[in-house]
């Protein structure tokens, strides 16, 4: 390809990054050159090449850009395209160490705002905050940014902590990215200071699991705080590699049948039986085929697949092994967000070891079947976790969904067959390897079968992820968490995460099962079960939620893109009593957009992005909007 | 004799399109066979010679037994599909999409279909307030954030005109984010990638790396983006100084067709003539050797039969 | 090839072949739209080869670059071809079939190894073995070439070697499979079909032997053409050296730049007689004319047609009215003939044309009507109801011995270096080629501005002009055993050491063309513009520590 790069070198600090992902530079000949589909082909590494400019220098400048550029064959506008879309990326000069503070419903509830305006008034306005934000090339007369920075950030997937943050330092060893958890002002203030970021307290995750005697019906969880992440060896003493095993003898039909005795469906939010999605891939007769594990666990308020990765990574390795024999693929991908670095950091050590011990290779405990797994890193992007979007974040895209059909089971990763679940769907199908389908069957309702995780937040007592079969209710996965925080009144429940809805205590009773929360108008979504009682402030929520979705819109295509913006001016609107026109016309034009964006929008994110609004106006959550017209 | 290999008679495909049956060769899209059933179907990222990226969504149709409205440009027709395309929904998503679209961009110079459009679905582009600039400038903006949310209108694109060669003008105001110049100057055609799409959401604009001047940038100056732009936002240098002079006057226009004076490809050209004067080159879109496409000598390489001075 | 002077395959072939050859050729930016339809191949999976001295844009696009010494085209062809039959690969069925001449055109290349053809063209071995494998080895091929083939001294031979790959492999005459000669300017392949070449009638009629088709002339113009080919350009410059070509009428043509050894061709064109020199503007050769005659534009400013690198005929119209008192060409040309005592009438380029398809067969279905409503015919184009022609040849293909008709023959060429050889004295290798924004000349381009444009230079690798120690856009002296000329040096890393490029398209700044040589080829009358030995002098001083430049063999 004939690239036009700038002409200014990159540091040795860049080259140095760059070149310990990608390899030393082939030497120049002046003889003969190959490029054409090979170099091509390199694109996918563009991400990890983003990433590690960006963890070694703390930004992507266009000279470190284009030296990207040069070694995988890619035109700079692209690379910019891509670098620009991602929050975690910088494409201007930004402090060595920037603190994200979450800010998203949960902490909300656990005083984010407060946190943030804290910070604000003792260090200054977050860096996106003031104005021009840190993005763009270096003015003239070259800003020299401080040494920390911090900034506003959606939801890091911490939210039983009460208060997340996650920790962004350009190093040249020795981790870029650190979760803190909980992250009070303190140890803000702290890392801002230079500080070096506390560990994660070992928080109560799963407080099922924390109980002694374990609870027999933890499935899911069986493993969580019970082995040593680390240590196959003790995986293994756990129960561990048996389903691989077993998926083995029965081969790709035999686990086929299993799967579809289990009626085991999707645990992302569109509830697609898992058989038939592996079966449409197995079947497929165009080569090669891929899967893929959706580790970009993005949803607001939802953190069940961390817990999994943090607790018991090989767990996810043994899975996404078993649905490469079964869908008949020798490699696979997953995709882990950007803000779980210590989940990341398990998950690659699982590979390790599990590459070392013959786990993955071409020979999976001596038979036939081969199998090998990539670790990829998201780069601070909710709508990544839309499947197709994750191809194209995986292939060194922007992370743009696209319409659906095809479906990825005919064109997915690199336009292979693929199939693509995420960390609960593949947990739940050891377990039906395990106990067997018709086991797994019996367990929750007709509709619904197996356990759920969900993750109970906000105004509850013990936050954390909890297992139940399908057919617990609301009331008793909420009592089930202690119940709401000491003294206060249940006011609402968001379920199902930014994309799902509002209801009310009196759907407490509603069992938490696909079929019981359709009738009850909502959705179950990704699991989240987040509590507001009546001191939290339900318009703030509304609006946070609504922001969330245009800062998450990729913007593509005019419904989401702008609609998510007109939605937020009109709840702005509606906060500061100064309606255009009258309220009834918000109203009016909130229902529009609602409308709009739920049919025409390309993917679930703009198609979900009004649900949770329109079920707080439904309930009377936003007391403005509930004036009707005088 | 002159044969180049027979493709197979393509099968027909039948579905209905507002109750009325359409067959239609097998591979067809929904709006091919909106088309062919005489349905006048909106599009704006939409055109022949590109993939359709159906991101604009104005053509969104209903099929029966689909969850949300699909888009019509991208969808192939499957055997017995029910398309209805006059529907309320339909219609809604229409209307909010052209209202959206002129709460935040500026359409004076957009085909004239789009203000037929306008008015068939009865869009109110003021329905959102009046357009207000970013707070922020928007080549700046970081992803995953915005400034403060603006209470008196609507948030639009407004942006200054970006004027840094000699050949042509990018006025992003009018940007609807189509995707057609980025494709164009991708792999639908030039292969080039001057311009890419950068940032995300809102803030999502066409943009060079790091919005360097397009002389700095890989920019070949073939202009096919131009061509393929639905609303003016991309415009001759000359077209866009007589607009401003208020000299630009398409009805007196003639175009004539001609072949390129430079290599030996054989390239249509367009010529538009205004006083005796070219102001404008196109390609053909259906001519198989260009498909609408030109190089920087085709496109701009016309001074040396005028009298007037070069542009500059 | 094999009679009719045009490409056998069409554009869109590139589209759906398996593998394309882009030979001498920087179709990314002199020929862009054509390179378009290559890249649509390259999308959807074709691999692209390029074989160039410089790793140019093109050849920055390739599976694979050649970058073989400048004019050493022959040797990397017949050690392709010898690798292609001694590894099993050659089309015996084709070549049995509708072939002759096999046998010799095997012993002729059995000389040329890998290994001896790796010293010729400085490429290694395994890369030729690579490309006559993907070459041989593809079910459609293309293979195409501009004036990296022809601007040498041995033209006819570089095309004749790529001929033979293409008999070798039965790449030609079927859809997707075929050789693409690339023009330069929009209407060489029209001049050519016209007639405008020394020994051919319109439509490649042979003027010497087509008796039929000088009376077809004689029919109509009311006199025979005499059955002797008359001289190309630089057949008429040598016979104007020789005092034999006294007077010359140019139409549209600007030898006094354009030609290799500029000094030389001025020389030539002063000392004539009588100079006409009919064009759009006052050219330097217009210069030197005694009389000049203002023509409107070929371009916007008169009908018309002319023919592409594909052979298809379209139409050019008018869309300016010409400036002051210049005239339409035909409308010259015929004015001149009455003054000269013969009335040619006033005739509308409609009917130029059709006076053309009554005198060329293969032209004959090309009525005007025709060419709007379809776009362009591809010639042959023998009928009112024929579609055109996709690809030529088709017919070695059939079954028939019949159809198939005359063989086509191999035809064993030998490699010859260029002929301005490099030594101590002039040790670097200097060829030329256009850039994307500029053409031939610049009397077109010059007139708009383009920001790519950087006026001319000299381009030296980086390498090089550190070992001469000339800083990027410092301005040196230029030596060749012709001429001198002092330019700015441009450094840039597509070259290698010891190669240096330079354009035609600044003359009146850089007469690049004072520097090259006019050792042409015999049959084809082009010059060896792309190879000249050079030598780089630095204008001031030598800083301290590097090497007098230029004076070291390379």
């Amino acid at each position: 390809m004939d690239l036009r790069l700038t002409s200014t070198p990159a540091t040795a600090a860049e080259r140095a990054a760059v070149d310990g992902l990608l390899g030393p530079p082939p030497l120049a000949d002046g003889r003969v050159a190959s490029g054409g589909h090979r170099a091509r082909a390199r694109r996918q590494q563009l991400l990890p090449a983003l990433q590690a400019l960006q963890d070694r220098v703390g930004w992507v400048s266009p000279a470190g850009l284009a030296y990207v550029c040069e070694r995988l064959t890619v035109p700079p506008a692209e690379a910019y395209g891509v670098a620009s879309f991602y929050a975690l990326l910088a494409t201007g000069p930004r402090p060595a160490t920037v603190v994200h503070v979450c800010d998203d419903i949960v902490c909300r509830v656990g005083g984010a705002g407060a946190r943030c305006e804290a910070l604000r008034t003792r260090v200054g306005p977050g860096l996106d905050e003031a104005a021009p934000a840190g993005n763009g090339p270096p003015a003239d007369g070259a800003r020299v940014p401080a040494a920390a920075g911090w900034v506003p950030s959606p939801c890091l997937g911490r939210c039983e902590q009460g208060s997340a943050a996650l920790v962004q330092r350009a190093t040249a060893d020795g981790p870029a990215l650190r979760s803190l958890g909980p992250a009070p002002l303190e140890a803000v203030l702290h890392v801002l200071a230079g500080g070096e970021p506390l560990a994660p307290a070992p928080a109560m995750s799963a407080p099922q699991a924390a109980r002694s005697p374990r609870d027999p019906g933890l499935r899911l969880l069986r493993r969580v705080g019970l082995v040593d992440p680390a240590s196959l060896d003790d995986y293994r003493a756990h129960g561990g590699l048996e389903p691989l095993r077993r998926a083995i003898a029965l081969g790709p039909r035999g686990v086929l049948r299993e799967l579809e005795a289990s009626r085991l469906v999707g645990r992302g939010g569109a509830a697609f039986p898992t058989a038939a999605k592996w079966r449409a891939v197995a079947e497929n007769p165009v080569q090669p085929h891929l899967v893929v594990g959706n580790a970009d666990e993005s949803e607001p308020g939802t953190f069940k697949d961390r817990v999994l990765l943090e607790a018991d990574p090989f767990a996810v390795v043994e899975a996404l092994t078993v649905m490469g024999v079964v869908c008949g693929a020798r490699q696979g991908y997953c995709y882990i967000r950007g803000e779980y670095p210590e989940a990341e950091a398990r998950l690659r050590h699982a590979v390790t070891v599990a590459r070392q011990r013959g786990l993955l290779g071409p020979s999976l405990l001596g038979s036939a079947y081969a199998f090998d797994l990539e670790v990829r890193r998201g780069a601070g992007a909710y709508i990544a976790g839309e499947e197709t979007a994750l191809f194209r974040s995986i292939e060194g895209g922007r992370a743009e969904p696209r319409n659906k059909p095809p479906f990825p089971s005919d064109a997915g990763l690199f336009g292979h067959p693929t199939a693509v679940n995420n960390i609960e769907t593949l947990l739940c199908v050891l377990e039906v390897l395990r106990i067997g389908g018709p086991a797994f069957a019996a367990i929750g309702t007709g509709e619904s079968t197996g356990t759920r995780l969900f993750c109970v937040s906000g105004a509850v007592e013990r936050p954390g992820v909890f297992e139940f079969a399908f057919g617990v209710t609301l009331g008793q996965v909420l009592a089930a968490a202690g119940g709401i925080r000491s003294g206060r009144r249940l006011r609402a429940v968001l379920l199902g995460g930014a994309a799902g809805s509002f209801v009310g205590p009196e759907a407490l009773h509603v069992e938490l099962t696909f079929e019981g929360v359709r009738t009850a108008g909502a959705t179950l979504g990704s699991g989240v079960v987040l509590a507001l009682d009546d001191t939290v402030d339900a318009v703030d929520c509304v609006r946070r939620i609504a922001r969330f979705f245009r800062d998450e819109s990729c913007g593509q295509c005019v419904p989401c893109r702008v609609g998510t913006v007109r939605q937020e001016e009109a709840l702005a609107r509606l906060a500061a009593a100064r309606p255009l026109g009258s309220t009834a016309a918000e109203l009016d034009r909130l229902r529009d957009l609602a409308e709009s964006m739920r049919d025409a929008s390309i993917c679930g994110l703009g198609q979900t992005a009004a649900v949770a609004v329109q079920s707080a106006l439904r309930m009377g959550l936003l007391p403005a909007a509930s004036e009707r017209p005088r | 004799m002159t044969a180049r290999p027979l493709p197979i008679p393509p099968r027909l495909v039948t579905c209905s399109v507002d109750g009325a049956p359409v067959a239609v060769p097998q591979g067809s899209t929904l709006l091919d066979a909106c088309r062919q059933a005489g349905i006048d179907t909106p599009t704006l990222c939409y055109l022949e010679t590109l993939a359709p990226v159906n991101a604009c969504r104005v053509c969104v149709v209903e099929v029966e037994g689909s969850r949300t409205l699909v888009p019509a440009c991208s969808r192939p027709v499957e055997p017995g599909m029910a398309v209805r395309t006059d529907t309320e929904r339909v219609r809604l998503s229409r209307r909010l999409v052209l209202e959206l679209l002129a709460s935040s961009v500026t359409l004076d110079r957009a085909a004239p279909e789009l203000r037929r459009w306008i008015e068939r679905y009865g869009a109110d582009p003021g329905r959102f307030g009046p357009p207000l600039p970013p707070t922020h400038p928007r080549d700046a903006a970081a992803p995953g954030h915005h400034g403060a949310v603006l209470v008196d209108g609507a948030e639009a694109c407004h942006q200054p005109v970006k004027d840094d060669n000699p050949n042509y003008v990018r006025d992003y105001a009018r940007c609807i984010l189509c995707y057609k110049c980025v494709e164009a100057c991708g792999t639908e055609a030039q292969n080039t990638f001057a311009i890419a799409v950068a940032g995300r959401g809102f803030a999502a604009r066409i943009s060079t790396e790091y919005d360097v001047p397009l002389p700095d940038s890989a920019c070949v100056y073939c202009g096919n983006c131009i061509e393929v732009c639905p609303t003016g936002a991309l415009a001759f240098r000359g077209e866009h100084r007589m607009r401003g002079e208020g000299t630009w006057a398409e009805e007196r226009q003639v175009v004539t067709t001609t072949i390129c004076p430079y290599c030996g490809v054989g390239c249509n050209l367009e010529l538009h003539v205004q006083d005796n004067a070219v102001v404008r080159v196109t390609s053909p879109l259906g001519h198989e050797v260009t498909r609408g496409n030109l190089c920087v000598k085709g496109r701009f390489g016309f001074q040396f039969v005028q009298n007037r001075p070069g542009e500059g | 090839m094999f009679g009719a002077g045009g490409g056998t395959s069409s554009y869109e072939e590139a589209e759906a072949c398996d593998c394309v050859i882009l030979w001498g050729s920087n179709a990314r930016e002199t020929h862009p739209i054509f390179f378009h339809h290559v890249l649509r191949g390259v999308r959807r999976g074709a691999r692209l080869y390029v074989v160039d001295p410089r790793r140019t844009a093109s050849a920055q696009w390739a599976d694979l670059w050649l970058g073989i010494e400048v004019g050493s085209d022959i040797a990397l062809a017949n050690a392709m071809a010898r690798e292609i039959i001694r590894a099993g690969l050659a089309n015996h069925a084709f070549i049995a079939r509708a072939t002759s001449g096999f046998d010799a055109y095997a012993a002729a290349v059995e000389p040329y190894t890998l290994a001896r053809a790796a010293g010729d063209t400085g490429v290694p071995a395994e890369a030729i073995r690579e490309l006559a494998h993907a070459y041989a080895r593809a079910d459609r091929a293309q293979l195409c070439w501009t004036l990296g083939i022809t601007e040498h001294h041995n033209a006819t031979d570089n095309v004749l070697a790529l001929i033979n790959l293409a008999l070798l492999t039965g790449h030609v005459g079927r859809y997707g499979s075929g050789l693409c000669p690339l023009r330069g300017q929009n209407n060489v392949q029209g001049g050519g079909d016209m007639g405008a070449i020394p020994n051919k009638l319109p439509g490649f009629q042979d003027v010497e032997t087509d008796a039929l088709a000088r009376a077809r002339c004689a029919e109509l113009w009311g006199v025979e053409p005499p059955p002797t080919r008359g001289w190309h350009l630089s057949e008429m410059l040598e016979a104007m050296d020789r005092g034999e070509l006294t007077c010359a009428y140019v139409i549209g043509e600007n030898p006094a730049q354009s030609e290799a050894d500029q000094g030389h061709a001025i020389a030539c064109l002063a000392g004539l007689d009588h100079l006409v020199v009919q064009d759009i503007f006052l050219t330097r050769t217009a210069e030197l004319a005694h009389v000049v005659l203002p023509a409107s534009a070929s371009w916007a400013e008169s009908e018309g047609t002319v023919t592409s690198s594909e052979r298809r005929v379209q139409r050019v119209r008018r869309a300016l009215d010409p400036p002051g008192s210049a005239r339409d060409d035909i409308e010259i040309l015929c004015e001149l003939a009455r003054r000269l005592g013969c009335d040619l009438g006033d005739p509308r380029p409609e009917a130029v044309w059709d006076e053309l398809r009554r005198l060329s067969p293969m032209h004959r279905g090309m009525s005007y009507q025709r060419l709007d409503q379809l776009g362009g015919l591809r010639w042959p184009c023998p009928d009112d109801a024929h579609p055109g022609t996709m690809f030529l040849h088709e017919r070695l293909w059939a079954d028939d011995p019949a159809e198939r008709g005359a063989a086509a023959p191999f035809t064993p060429v030998d490699f010859e270096p260029p002929v301005d050889v490099c030594t101590a004295e002039f040790p670097i290798r200097l060829t030329t080629g256009r850039r994307l924004d500029s053409f031939n000349t610049g009397v077109q381009t010059g007139g708009y501005t383009s920001p790519l444009r950087r006026g001319e230079s000299l381009d030296l690798a980086p390498e090089e002009c550190a070992r001469l120690g000339i800083r990027d856009g410092e301005r040196v002296r230029v030596v060749s055993r012709r001429g001198v000329l002092e330019v700015p040096v441009r450094a840039d890393p597509i070259l290698r050491p010891g190669l240096a490029f330079m354009t035609l398209h600044f003359p009146d700044e850089v007469a690049t063309n004072q520097l090259t040589i006019d050792a042409t080829d015999p049959k084809s009358g082009t010059a060896e513009f792309k190879a000249t030995a050079i030598r780089v002098e630095r204008l001031g001083p030598a800083p301290q520590g590097a090497p007098a430049a230029g004076g070291e063999a390379g």
